[in-house]
């Protein structure tokens, strides 16, 4: 029905959800208590769908009925239904047009899939692993199996990153390395674990979604802070408990006497002067070197960054806590007679504080982005005029996804995306010998669109089709990652503009 | 128009089917094939059920016995519902009184028609059809109050007991109701027959009393089969008599069923006070909590 509900003079409404036709009055809801009246308009009272449900209740896509190897979803499967590039194949040569060109409905709007899966040769994988500490040198590179397969690139907060594949390492050295950088892609972007080295650097296990693993230790959370925004965070309470706090980090460890937070809370000098090159009050850079210690640094014996400790200004009894920026290490001191530094048990008052170190850091993880270029011969799957395509795409009247899974288009020439290989549906990816990556990518759009490019209009079909006949492999419904917007979804914020 | 939803919940192991106002939960117990056969099974059936039952909506909210001639219907969950209501026919009902046991207790036939299971539950929002083989047992939470869905007590099914059926109702249930009863729950021998008894026991459990707000049907719900009946909207504090008069109405009518062979059983809760009749297998643990 194409009114989703009729009113009557009196302001009430009839529900067509569902065959009931329940006849609700203002503020009210209908039987199912699923559908109300408000304000005159038939409106869902909880926007999710069942299928819905099942992916927001644990995060994942829950396969219908797996075990079923006879299951025929397709008739009964009747939410509402997008069909992703996973398994549908992809023609040759390029002018054919893609394997599924699929027509479905939302909210009245005739919507165009455009389903295939592309043969990416230009394609790479950025890594984003949670981490302070040293995994190599920048431009260092990254060996699987001891074939160069990427290189370590540019970090970010908290963060280390590696940028691998790419058309280089793929196609442009031997067989063998072209083969190891492939398997090492594929594997990263069906979310399995991969181990990797790097020259004068670490060796890593990375996968994506899941905590990585640095010389055999497991990275558990990112640090709070540097150094001196831990100090910032938690000085108040540690006010009154310590008379002073060095916090251990790889980029600035922090001293709360001499920083900012310190003389706020008047606290007087300690005395205690760590080694490194004082930035500003309080900040120290580069007092050891980065390793798998304290705070990313080499330190496993925290005193050891202690330089001098000044008679002048200490005094016995002083109280030392120190911490690395992950609350992961810690260790407290009282300073004896002879202002020697001996270890002692940490008050509660300071444990409860370095607890909540620990407790504020996020959990670590290592995140993988595949990157591929789509502006090839891609297009002509599509439409008989590719550059169309483009410009549709780039002008946000075409979406882009992977497996359904929304994608970032990098501006500039050709269509060269990025997406969340945990958006996507689990072993979405596959690979051809040549060697190229295989992923899943649809177009959507409202047919006027489709039409208008130039699209294969006598080769739609309407969505039911597709769910009976399906691919090659038959139709496997999954449920939505509920955390994906609904590619068919109108594009609120520009019809707003 | 929505479709009929059919998912497997996230443990992997319940059945999740809804269409429009019915949702049930179904998990059967047994071989994984003969568990995945059964689920096909009960889909199948259901696709149809609510569509079948909105084709003879009119004459199902309809009282039966009033004129003494009611129409047979042709819907087998129809017919269920007939057959469920038809001995209450002394006091106003009408077949609406049991669709959601009758909805369960179809779906089960269709669940195990055929299939080899050990045992299997369907939960329809509250009225729960049971299917259990010798040997297997089932254990059911029971609410005492159906604004605070904590489970206050358990009953274990046997097979030897003739219990397939348990139904729940109360003034603030998903439907309207006469009584004031927080709820009262009910065993019998089908969710059809455990959820027309559910709902007149707690029709029962009434009192005049300032302190109770009434209103007509019609005015909460449209479509109501009730009409311009008053139905319980508020129920205000209570003194301990009051609660005891309310409370011995509906007992007494709930052992009118059990003595017509029309329930197994049943536990009455209002304001904290509990009143049950019957054959209620492990509903000694029931507790009620003293406070609010």
């Amino acid at each position: 029905m194409n009114n989703p509900a009729t009113q009557a003079g009196d302001g009430v409404i009839t529900c067509d959800a569902c065959p009931v036709l329940c006849r609700i009055r203002p503020d009210k809801t209908g039987a199912c208590n699923r559908y109300g009246n408000v304000e005159g308009k038939l409106t869902r009272t909880d926007p999710l769908i069942v299928t819905q449900q099942i992916s927001d209740e644990n995060g994942d896509l829950v396969p219908f009925l797996p075990e079923q190897e006879d299951w025929d979803g397709t008739l009964n499967f009747q939410s509402p239904s997008f069909v992703t590039g996973i398994g549908a194949t992809t023609t040759y040569p390029d002018y054919k047009p893609a394997p599924f060109i699929v027509s479905s409905e939302h909210h009245d709007v005739d919507m165009i899939t455009v389903v295939s899966e592309g043969v990416f040769s230009y394609c790479g994988v950025k890594v984003k692993i949670d981490t302070d500490r040293f995994i190599g040198p920048e431009a260092a590179p990254v060996r699987v199996k001891g074939e160069q397969v990427g290189h370590v690139t540019t970090a970010e907060y908290g963060s280390q990153m590696l940028a691998l594949g790419g058309v280089h390492h793929l196609t442009g050295g031997s067989k063998k390395e072209g083969n190891a950088t492939c398997q090492a892609m594929l594997k990263l972007c069906n979310k399995e674990a991969v181990e990797m080295t790097i020259d004068d650097g670490a060796t890593l296990t990375v996968q994506a979604g899941k905590a990585p693993i640095i010389d055999d230790n497991m990275e558990e959370r990112m640090r709070v802070g540097c150094g001196s925004a831990t100090i910032g965070m938690f000085a108040l309470q540690w006010h009154g408990h310590a008379d002073e706090v060095i916090v251990v980090d790889d980029h600035i460890t922090g001293v709360l006497s001499e920083h900012q937070s310190g003389k706020f809370l008047d606290m007087p000098p300690a005395g205690i002067r760590v080694r490194g090159r004082r930035s500003t009050a309080g900040r120290y850079f580069q007092v050891a070197e980065p390793g798998a210690g304290w705070g990313g640094t080499d330190i496993t014996e925290p005193l050891s960054i202690i330089e001098s400790i000044d008679p002048e200004t200490a005094w016995p009894g002083l109280r030392l806590l120190m911490v690395s920026t992950t609350g992961e290490d810690q260790a407290y001191y009282v300073l004896d007679d002879d202002l020697k530094p001996v270890p002692a048990d940490m008050p509660a008052e300071l444990a409860v504080s370095v607890d909540r170190i620990a407790e504020n850091c996020e959990p670590a993880l290592s995140t993988v982005l595949f990157m591929g270029g789509a502006g090839g011969s891609l297009r002509a799957g599509v439409t008989v005029n590719p550059v169309l395509l483009t410009r549709s795409v780039r002008e946000l009247r075409t979406r882009v996804t992977c497996g359904g899974a929304p994608v970032y288009v990098w501006p500039g020439g050709g269509i060269t995306l990025m997406v969340d290989v945990l958006r996507m549906p689990d072993h979405s990816f596959g690979y051809v010998p040549t060697p190229a990556l295989v992923a899943p990518i649809e177009f959507s759009m409202p047919r006027e669109e489709f039409i208008a490019l130039g699209g294969y209009e006598d080769h739609i079909k309407p969505i039911g089709d597709v769910m009976k006949e399906g691919g090659l492999h038959g139709v496997q419904p999954l449920a939505w990652q509920g955390n994906n917007p609904w590619p068919l979804a109108e594009r609120q914020a520009l019809e707003d503009v | 128009m929505d479709l009929p939803q059919v998912a497997l919940l996230p443990d992997g192991r319940r059945l999740h089917l809804q269409h429009g106002p019915i949702d049930l939960v179904i998990e059967a117990f047994g071989e994984r094939e003969e568990v995945g056969a059964a689920y096909r099974q009960a889909r199948d059936r259901f696709r149809t059920v609510l569509g079948e039952l909105v084709e003879e909506l009119p004459q199902l909210r309809k009282p039966v016995g009033v004129d003494g001639k009611h129409l047979i219907p042709t819907g087998p969950t129809a017919q269920r519902m007939v057959a469920a209501v038809t001995p209450h026919r002394d006091v106003f009902v009408t077949p609406m009184a049991a669709v959601a046991g009758s909805v369960a207790d179809e779906v089960m036939d269709a669940l195990v028609a055929g299939r080899d299971l050990n045992k299997a539950y369907i939960n329809n929002s509250g009225d729960i059809a049971v299917h259990l083989t010798p040997g297997e047992t089932l254990r059911l939470g029971i609410v005492g109050e159906l604004f605070r869905p904590t489970i206050d007590g358990t009953a274990e099914l046997t097979f030897e007991e003739p219990v397939r059926g348990v139904a729940t109702s109360g003034w603030r249930g998903r439907s309207l109701s006469f009584g004031v009863a927080d709820a009262v729950t009910v065993l019998a021998k089908n969710a059809a027959a455990a959820d027309v008894a559910a709902t007149l026991i707690a029709n029962a459990v009434n009192v005049d009393h300032p302190a109770i707000e009434r209103a007509p049907a019609r005015d909460m719900d449209d479509q109501s089969d009730l009409g311009d009946l008053l139905v319980t909207v508020g129920v205000g504090d209570l003194d301990h008599a009051t609660v005891d008069a309310a409370l011995a109405a509906g007992y007494a009518t709930a052992k009118r069923m059990e003595g017509a062979g029309l329930i197994a059983g049943a536990v009455l809760v209002l304001k904290k006070e509990m009143r049950a009749t019957g054959a209620l297998p492990g509903m000694a643990q029931i507790t009620l909590p003293v406070t609010a």
